[in-house]
């Protein structure tokens, strides 16, 4: 109960830390689908580029994060940002290329070659192709990709309070620092929190894009 | 055409190569190195690292593939859904999480910090089991059962060896997260290489810095590799036929 008391009694901090962790997860979300998506896109066009592109996103991931803040550290501190949000941001996105490819490529491959066929008999260009055809049909698959960056990267930004990033983290680093467990599990449980819901809201979300005619005919399937 | 990009590639391979070099010796982390204390002081937190990593996901492996195997049995399979859930659900919960709840219930050191990394592995390893082994096609369990195999030797001998690449996906994917959450253990008192990262950060120190990240990025690309090679061992000489 003393954990509830804590929240309620600092809730102005709780909303001020929850905010910070959203505004680093949200960016980095956004940052990396600008990235990633396009990337995604391309190498389905170049075979060759795809499987380096994959296995090189796949070593990314392979770096513990811990590591990777120590290893930017240096780098960033050249123009002065080896602490703070801004290291953070790049962790962030750059964990959350593999997911984002990965997902991208494999939905867009995956999109049965008839329905290709029927587009371009239609008379589509590549361009019209993907826009019309191939993307609406990759989206679910692309948003599932984006939920598991997500849920990733509230991970990682909760370690990010380290590095001085801020966010919930802060709470699981100060109570471990200070030896106050009402606070270390106000924070993790609030980090979990947060995890869940964008989980949830995720899920909703994958399912509300699928284009109609696709739920109709995983309907017909079962 | 594909000519240009690979010498273009590998220039840029060479420079970041370059860069790396003169960036380990002007930090100083080479004449960190060449300290010969820090050796000693090296082995042992890598020697921590490794103890915890090993230790836990030993008892995961087994426990997940059990857990994995158990609830593919048929009287089970009623709720593979929810513990599907469950476990998904568990996965969200990020690993700094999980080991500052782990202390603020079991206390500090390498007992509490190898039993957090050991719930955080056993559920990738048991979801990719159950994945693994759902997937494998009815006509060739009938085919085993046709040909008078028990459902032990089911398992063993077809079931558990067509599962077998997945199984091992999910093996990679905890240890590699295992490795990762084992640096930060640090911060629970269980020492390992998060202890120079963590110093460095707190020290504003580059060379002790890059003397913890360095090695531990190591040990996980490392783990990676030998997982691979774990592959070739395990996965059977016919199924990696059939996906040439």
């Amino acid at each position: 109960m003393s954990v509830l008391q804590f929240i309620i009694a600092n809730y102005k901090q709780v909303l001020f830390l929850t905010w910070e962790h959203i505004y680093m997860v949200g960016l980095s979300l956004i940052i990396a689908t600008a990235l990633g998506v396009p990337l995604g896109i391309i190498i389905t066009k170049h075979e060759e580029l795809a499987k380096r592109v994959i296995n090189g996103a796949n070593v990314i991931m392979t770096v513990p994060s811990i590591a990777l803040f120590g290893l930017m550290l240096p780098v960033l501190a050249i123009i002065g940002h080896g602490l703070g949000k801004v290291p953070a941001v790049i962790a962030l996105v750059l964990y959350s290329q593999l997911p984002i490819i990965r997902n991208t490529y494999v939905a867009i491959k995956n999109v049965p070659p008839s329905i290709r066929d029927a587009g371009k008999g239609m008379g589509m260009n590549t361009w019209e192709l993907l826009r019309e055809v191939e993307i609406p049909i990759a989206v679910p698959v692309i948003i599932a990709g984006l939920r598991t960056a997500a849920v990733m990267n509230i991970g990682i930004a909760a370690i990010a309070a380290y590095v001085g990033a801020g966010g919930l983290g802060v709470y699981i680093q100060q109570g471990i620092d200070r030896v106050y467990p009402e606070m270390i599990i106000s924070g993790a449980v609030l980090v979990s929190l947060f995890a869940i819901i964008v989980d949830g809201t995720m899920a909703l979300v994958e399912r509300i894009v699928t284009p109609t005619g696709l739920k109709v005919q995983k309907k017909l399937v079962q | 055409m594909t000519q240009l990009p690979r010498k273009l590639y590998k220039a840029v391979l060479l420079i970041l190569l370059l860069t790396v070099g003169v960036g380990l010796k002007r930090t100083g982390t080479i004449a960190y190195f060449r300290d010969p204390y820090v050796y000693a002081d090296l082995a042992r937190l890598m020697w921590q690292h490794i103890h915890m990593v090993v230790y836990s996901m030993f008892i995961a492996t087994v426990v997940g593939v059990s857990v994995g195997v158990i609830l593919t049995r048929p009287r089970l399979k009623a709720c593979t859904g929810l513990v599907m859930y469950i476990v998904s659900l568990g996965q969200t919960i990020p690993s700094l999480a999980v080991l500052a709840l782990v202390m603020s219930v079991l206390g500090i050191g390498s007992k509490p910090a190898i039993f957090a990394l050991t719930i955080y592995s056993i559920l990738p390893i048991a979801r990719n089991t159950l994945a693994g082994i759902n997937a494998v096609p009815p006509p060739t369990i009938d085919a085993a059962r046709g040909m008078g195999m028990g459902t032990w030797r089911i398992l063993l001998e077809v079931e558990i060896p067509m599962a077998m690449q997945v199984i091992l996906t999910g093996f990679r994917i905890a240890l590699v997260i295992n490795i990762g959450t084992a640096a930060l253990a640090y911060l629970i008192g269980a020492g390992g290489m998060g202890d120079w990262i963590f110093s460095g950060i707190n020290l504003m120190k580059t060379d002790k810095l890059l003397a913890g990240s360095i090695p531990v990025t190591m040990l996980a690309l490392f783990a990676d590799f030998l997982v691979d090679l774990l592959g070739m061992v395990l996965v059977s000489k016919g199924l990696r036929i059939a996906d040439r």
